[in-house]
């Protein structure tokens, strides 16, 4: 039986009542991740590396939908109905084109020179390293060194309940937006010509470019798209959890461990992976104390690693989805 | 003229104004989360003075400042072969005579010898202190880094995970933290030294074991979570470590053996002095070591690890042998930092500091001994004028967006750093050379 048994039993009552609540949070935590993995595995399938800098995306996101929020909602009481999802819409419009700007602006600057040079990759995980500090402490500079809350664009109340918990607005929104997201995502990668040339260059960049395919291009539109995303669940969480200019750092780190968990390369994969993590992290609560959320997290991404590198699904480089 | 019309030059002449708006935006006012515009109006439309000479709009100054190094760049990019010949002509004498080994000897001596007498040159307290708390603590962080991403080719993000250990396993054995010391009555500091530099040692073989049969980004990651748990784990078990509110008062360390007695007080200086020894025996030992039948199996394994393994090197032995090697330097400036300072707080010990250690080796030059002592000295000098007189808008956090830039910076224009060790330079030349034939018509267009 042992002690973590006596616990259990001690709690049976609040646990089954607490499960549900936790797995809804973690639902919602996860889809974020997993909005923010595909960034990651996305830009790992056609350059081969991991794109430090990706929490900076999303912490320009975040900033975006700040502001954006603060213009429009500014101190007055949160708007309800069309109103809602109208700015809803704008936040969501506003952090991805943040965050597609901040990744082209990232792939320019930081990965371009040493593309050309074909510099070792130690030099590119350094060079995104920078830019990853740069950008987060000139945000701490220009937008100050303290958390802010955001505006509400709609008003947080429980719209229903799963097996007794509460299911609040914050994440009836992010279920939403998460599948059309993810969706859309796997629809334009796996169907569209883009999603074909994106493909193409991560199986064999030097074959796709004799079939024609513009790979500077491909690799710009690949850092949009994964850049977007990130930027758009940077909105997302800064909705829920206000701003900070170091926001990106821990969700940015649990994505990566995503992106692993499902294998990275693949874009399904990111997905799932960002979901269990997001369940499991959730759950860990009765287990540790919520302090150490982030090291169970960790302890997930190592033992990933060691046990089996290539994750759930599998790593797939430019096989559909 | 018609070097500043072509395409190419006009191009320049965006990615030129470009750099300059940034330096203005990162030299410019802070703003604040009230007012997010008023850090970019500060830095772009309105005056301010500079350097006490001249007051004047700073868009004005800057776009001068851009134009003409626009000029500069595109004439030396175009004629300066002739000019670049010329210095590389007269760098060329002292470049050759420090390759005589007598030449080296002394050069090293007289280093040694101005940093023995600096303490009593330079008197002021805040750069007595700033010597050993900012410099020299560094150096120290800085050459062990170096043992694993320069020697071994292993990018760390949490180095600062052992530093931690070696200050938290100071505060240990001499009883500062709420868990009963290691031994039966508290040890003094000084004797710590040995211990720490053991554990974390030990811990840097726990760590690598398994991680370092991760490929290098997957292990730049772990590192990175590795460094962040130890933090999680000082911050929040208070009955081990304290907690955040840090440790009870740490002791000064004191030598009582025979003849030997000493104690290290309140000033700076006798800590410099410890740190300097130390410094020059890791010194010693790192590049013996990187002569050795070892530095010989990290370079094969940075070089080609497969390679490596076929010729009967165990890659895994090698790396854990780099990680817990140069961890031992970082727990020995636990120690120092823990003994010097009282009390050692959980919030020093942050993914921060890792990055800022990574900075000065990247700038001094990987895997060059020499060029991360000079990147450190220079950075951790700069740094600690900032600190000491900070020009108006900056604030202390901002140091860190300075080292972000400079690491892409450094990436970009010399990756090997200021003095580069001549090994790594040719391995970065020949892994850019080694795909250049096929790569300009692969990834075609011209540069940025």
């Amino acid at each position: 039986m042992g002690a973590f048994g006596h616990y259990l039993l001690a709690h049976a009552v609040t646990l089954k009542h607490e499960f549900w609540q936790l797995f809804v949070g973690g639902v919602a935590n996860g889809l974020l991740y997993g909005m923010i993995a595909v960034g990651y595995t996305l830009v790992y399938g056609v350059l081969r590396l991991i794109n430090f800098a990706h929490s900076e995306i999303f912490m320009t996101g975040g900033f975006a939908g700040y502001f954006v929020l603060r213009a429009f909602v500014g101190s007055g009481a949160p708007p309800a109905g069309l109103a809602s999802i109208g700015l809803i819409f704008i936040g969501i419009l506003a952090g991805g084109t943040a965050g597609a700007v901040m990744a082209t602006v990232l792939e320019r600057v930081a990965y371009r020179p040493l593309r050309r040079r074909n510099a070792p990759k130690l030099a590119y995980l350094i060079s995104a390293i920078g830019a990853s500090y740069f950008l987060f402490n000139l945000a701490g500079k220009e937008f100050g060194h303290l958390p802010v809350s955001t505006p509400q664009p709609y008003i947080n109340h429980t719209v229903f309940h799963v097996f007794g918990a509460p299911v609040q607005m914050f994440f009836v929104i992010i279920f939403i937006v998460g599948l059309i997201m993810f969706v859309g995502l796997d629809r334009l990668i796996s169907k569209s010509r883009l999603g074909r040339g994106i493909r193409a260059v991560a199986q064999d960049a030097e074959t796709a470019s004799l079939m024609g395919v513009n790979i500077d291009r491909t690799i710009a539109i690949t850092f949009i798209v994964g850049g977007a995303l990130g930027g758009a669940a940077g909105f997302l969480f800064a909705m829920g959890y206000g701003v900070v200019y170091t926001m990106g750092f821990v969700p940015a780190l649990k994505a990566f461990t995503a992106a692993v968990l499902g294998g990275i390369g693949n874009l399904r994969g990111a997905m799932i992976g960002g979901l269990i993590l997001g369940i499991f992290e959730s759950l860990s609560v009765v287990v540790v104390q919520a302090a150490y959320i982030d090291v169970v997290a960790f302890g997930i991404l190592v033992l990933v690693l060691l046990v089996r590198p290539t994750g759930i699904l599998g790593e797939r480089l430019g096989r559909a989805a | 003229m018609k070097v500043l019309f072509a395409k190419i030059a006009v191009r320049r002449l965006f990615v030129t104004i470009s750099v300059v708006a940034i330096i203005e935006l990162m030299t410019g006012p802070a703003g604040s989360n009230s007012a997010p515009v008023s850090g970019f109006k500060g830095s772009f439309v309105e005056s301010s003075s500079f350097f006490g000479l001249f007051r004047a709009q700073r868009w004005i100054v800057f776009f001068g400042l851009a134009l003409i190094a626009w000029v500069v760049a595109s004439f030396w990019i175009n004629q300066g072969t002739q000019i670049r010949s010329r210095v590389r002509q007269v760098i060329a004498v002292p470049r050759k005579a420090t390759e005589k080994s007598f030449v080296r000897r002394g050069a090293l001596a007289a280093l040694l010898f101005v940093a023995i007498i600096l303490p009593h040159v330079e008197t002021a307290p805040f750069w007595q202190a700033a010597m050993v708390e900012q410099i020299a603590v560094y150096v120290l962080l800085a050459i062990g880094l170096n043992v694993v991403v320069g020697f071994a080719g292993l990018l760390d993000l949490g180095f600062v995970a052992f530093y931690a250990i070696g200050a938290y396993t100071t505060a240990w054995v001499t009883g500062a933290l709420p868990t009963p010391a290691l031994f039966h009555h508290p040890l003094n500091p000084f004797w710590a030294i040995p211990i720490a530099i053991a554990i974390v040692m030990a811990a840097g073989v726990l760590l690598g074991a398994p991680t370092l049969r991760l490929r290098g980004d997957y292990l730049a990651i772990v590192t990175l979570g590795f460094g962040e748990i130890v933090t999680i784990f000082a911050n929040n078990l208070y009955g081990i470590t304290g907690g955040s509110l840090g440790t009870k008062q740490i002791p000064h360390p004191s030598l009582d053996v025979g003849p030997i007695k000493y104690h290290w007080g309140i000033t700076p200086v006798p800590y410099y002095y410890l740190t300097l020894v130390f410094v020059v025996l890791f010194i010693i030992v790192f590049s013996l070591l990187e002569r050795s039948r070892v530095g010989r199996s990290w370079t094969a394994i940075r070089e080609d690890e497969v390679a490596a393994e076929s010729v009967g090197i165990n890659p895994l032995k090698y790396k854990v042998m780099a990680f817990a090697i140069g961890a031992a330097s970082a727990g020995f400036a636990g120690v120092i930092t823990a003994s010097q300072l009282f009390f050692i707080f959980p919030s020093s010990f942050t993914l921060l500091f890792s990055i800022n250690i990574l900075v000065l080796v990247i700038l001094g030059g990987m895997g060059s001994i020499a060029g991360v002592v000079l990147g450190a000295v220079l950075i951790q000098t700069a740094s600690s004028y900032l600190l000491h007189s900070p020009p108006s808008g900056y604030q202390s956090q901002d140091l860190y967006m300075y080292l972000g830039a400079l690491l892409i910076v450094m990436m970009i224009f010399r990756p090997a750093g200021l003095i580069p060790s001549r090994r790594r330079k040719r391995e970065i030349m020949l892994a850019e050379v080694d795909h250049e034939g096929h790569l300009d018509e692969v990834l075609g267009g011209d540069d940025l």
